[in-house]
């Protein structure tokens, strides 16, 4: 697939708690309501005027702290689908795949694209293009592909479920 | 070549006889965890078009998040909890007010030694202290889990810190974690299996072992492993319910990393705002002026912990414009802390006792700091915003300099009181 968007950029550390807070946690539980606080503790303007399609590029360590689900969800609900960063902390990469969000680890790519400029993102071919150039990043293992492809873990769990039960 | 634990923990939850770092394996974990987010992940769960959970029996699940329920939204969300443990037949299931979710599964032995724990709660790396492969997962993943029982896991590589030498009187696991991520970053361990060895590893306590593996989410680390000792396994034994087999890396495992510490050099720490490695030593931060001090988490809320803040705290008071808030991590503690009078100690200093659970750790309730107001916690996170608005900066320590700052309303070293 090929994402084309506009760019929020972001600095390295980006924790979970400013992502999505934790005060939020037990009190907003419908994924449309989630985009309304995304972000909201390291930039306000986002939720604000975030545009379906928008991308969001981070520096090292994206998504650290807390295993909260959440922090890609109100990424998702506010119709981001492609986050790309220097490196990502572990639970988030998992609930990106399984959220449906691609996550792109490209330290050159970041190093070169500018906040606020459209940037295409080619899921097929591996390839970052922007402003600066072309760059690109490691392919997904065939698995989380698959999960991707299928629109998150859940919609692939249920198709397979639905699958052998058939059978 | 020889085998890190983390290639042993998961060839054994794989059902394979070796596995090594990089290999994708579908794990079968022995305890499935999750806490106040199993009502959402039930929600989710409900979506794959199954009813029943595969496995209850491997179900752990504790309500600590908001305990007792701060609202009508809490309460709601945790008597769904309580009819999903009902309807599913859920084999573990600890009410409001047992403690928190990794406090109270090691004291029930729940999971055990050479196990495989996976939770939807970011610091079940917790369970290496007793030498299980604990690893946080995400909702969704839960749900998978109790259609499946099965998860994809990436085999990690691992990273070796060995700690030779003894500790210096007054300093703690909780200063050499801080130090570590300090020196390496938040990120110094990210997608890594840290193995803790060493003289100085060997010699902690039961409680203070806990320290380390728990604050290693806050140093990136998929997993933290420390070589189970005798008093481990015989404290394990005592509590489980079926048998189980310690595991150990051999000698000639591959680490991709090994850093060196001498315990001996290692003083008080604290982490500055906004970040578990923004640390710098206590004598540079000291006479920071602090309006509310917690003491608690499952990083630091056990009876060591709570005795160590009572030692520095008897005959003296919380000091005026300050709070002292103290809540233990799980029920046992807080009757073994009454048992041994600690906790008149600290009330009777003028500090607040909270019901066991999270407290204010992520911004929930009981303690939200007021905008400017600032907290010196034991807990293992000092993001911005964490403790639930942006404009109060969080400081993180030891107990007994969490103690010590109460009694001078000031970031304070207990030796100078």
């Amino acid at each position: 697939m090929i994402f084309s968007g506009r760019v929020w950029k972001y600095g390295d550390n980006v924790n979970t708690d400013v992502i999505f807070p934790g005060k939020y946690t037990y009190t907003v539980s419908d994924p449309n309501q989630m985009a309304k606080y995304a972000l909201e503790d390291i930039d306000p303007t986002f939720a604000k005027s975030v545009q379906p399609g928008d991308i969001v590029v981070g520096g090292s360590n994206w998504g650290n702290g807390s295993s909260r689900e959440q922090a890609v969800t109100c990424l998702v609900m506010a119709g981001v689908r492609v986050l790309i960063a220097k490196s990502i902390a572990r639970i988030y990469f998992r609930n990106a795949v399984n959220g449906g969000l691609l996550p792109v680890v490209c330290p050159e790519a970041v190093e070169a694209i500018q906040p606020g400029e459209v940037i295409t993102v080619d899921s097929e071919h591996y390839r970052v293009r922007c402003a600066a150039g072309e760059f690109s990043f490691p392919a997904l293992s065939p698995s989380l592909k698959a999960i991707l492809e299928a629109g998150g873990l859940i919609p692939m769990l249920k198709a397979k479920l639905a699958n052998s039960a058939q059978k | 070549m020889g085998y890190t634990f983390a290639e042993k923990a998961l060839a054994r939850a794989a059902g394979l006889p070796l596995v090594a770092a990089g290999q994708i394996v579908d794990a079968r974990p022995d305890v499935i965890l999750s806490h106040d987010n199993t009502a959402p992940i039930y929600e989710t769960f409900k979506k794959l078009g199954i009813s029943r959970v595969k496995n209850p029996e491997k179900l752990a699940i504790t309500l600590d998040h908001a305990v007792p329920a701060p609202t009508t939204k809490h309460a709601q969300n945790h008597a769904e909890v309580r009819a999903f443990v009902a309807e599913q037949g859920v084999s573990h299931f600890f009410e409001a007010g047992r403690g928190i979710c990794h406090q109270v599964l090691s004291e029930e032995g729940v999971i055990l030694p050479g196990e495989l724990i996976l939770g939807a709660d970011s610091h079940t790396t917790h369970y290496g202290w007793f030498g299980a492969f604990g690893a946080g997962i995400g909702r969704s993943e839960v749900a998978a889990l109790w259609a499946t029982g099965e998860l994809w896991l990436r085999v990690p590589e691992s990273m070796k810190v060995v700690v030779t030498g003894a500790w210096n009187p007054g300093v703690t696991a909780k200063d050499f974690c801080l130090k570590l991520i300090g020196d390496l970053g938040v990120d110094g361990g990210i997608y890594m299996s840290i193995e803790f060895h060493g003289e100085a590893i060997e010699s902690l306590s039961l409680d203070s072992r806990a320290v380390i593996p728990n604050m290693m989410a806050e140093f990136g680390a998929k997993t933290a492993y420390l070589p189970p000792t005798p008093a481990v396994l015989e404290y394990m034994g005592k509590r489980a319910r079926r048998p189980f087999t310690p595991l150990y890396p051999d000698p000639d495992a591959h680490y991709d990393a090994v850093h060196h510490y001498d315990a001996g050099q290692i003083e008080p720490m604290v982490a500055c705002p906004d970040s578990p490695d923004n640390v710098k030593p206590l004598s540079q931060v000291a006479g920071t002026p602090i309006q509310q001090a917690f003491l608690g988490t499952c990083t630091n809320g056990r009876i060591e912990d709570l005795a160590a803040a009572a030692a520095v705290i008897k005959g003296r008071k919380v000091a005026p414009g300050t709070r002292l808030l103290v809540i233990p991590a799980s029920s046992l503690i807080l009757n073994e802390a009454l048992r041994l009078g600690y906790i008149q100690t600290l009330l009777e200093a003028g500090a607040m006792l909270g019901v066991p659970g999270c407290g204010p750790c992520m911004g929930n309730h009981m303690g939200i700091p007021a905008p400017h107001e600032v907290t010196i916690s034991t807990a293992n996170r000092n993001f911005k915003g964490r403790m639930g608005t942006t404009e109060a900066p969080l400081y993180l320590s030891n107990p007994a300099v969490v103690a010590a700052s109460a009694v001078t309303g000031v970031i304070t070293d207990p030796k100078t009181l």
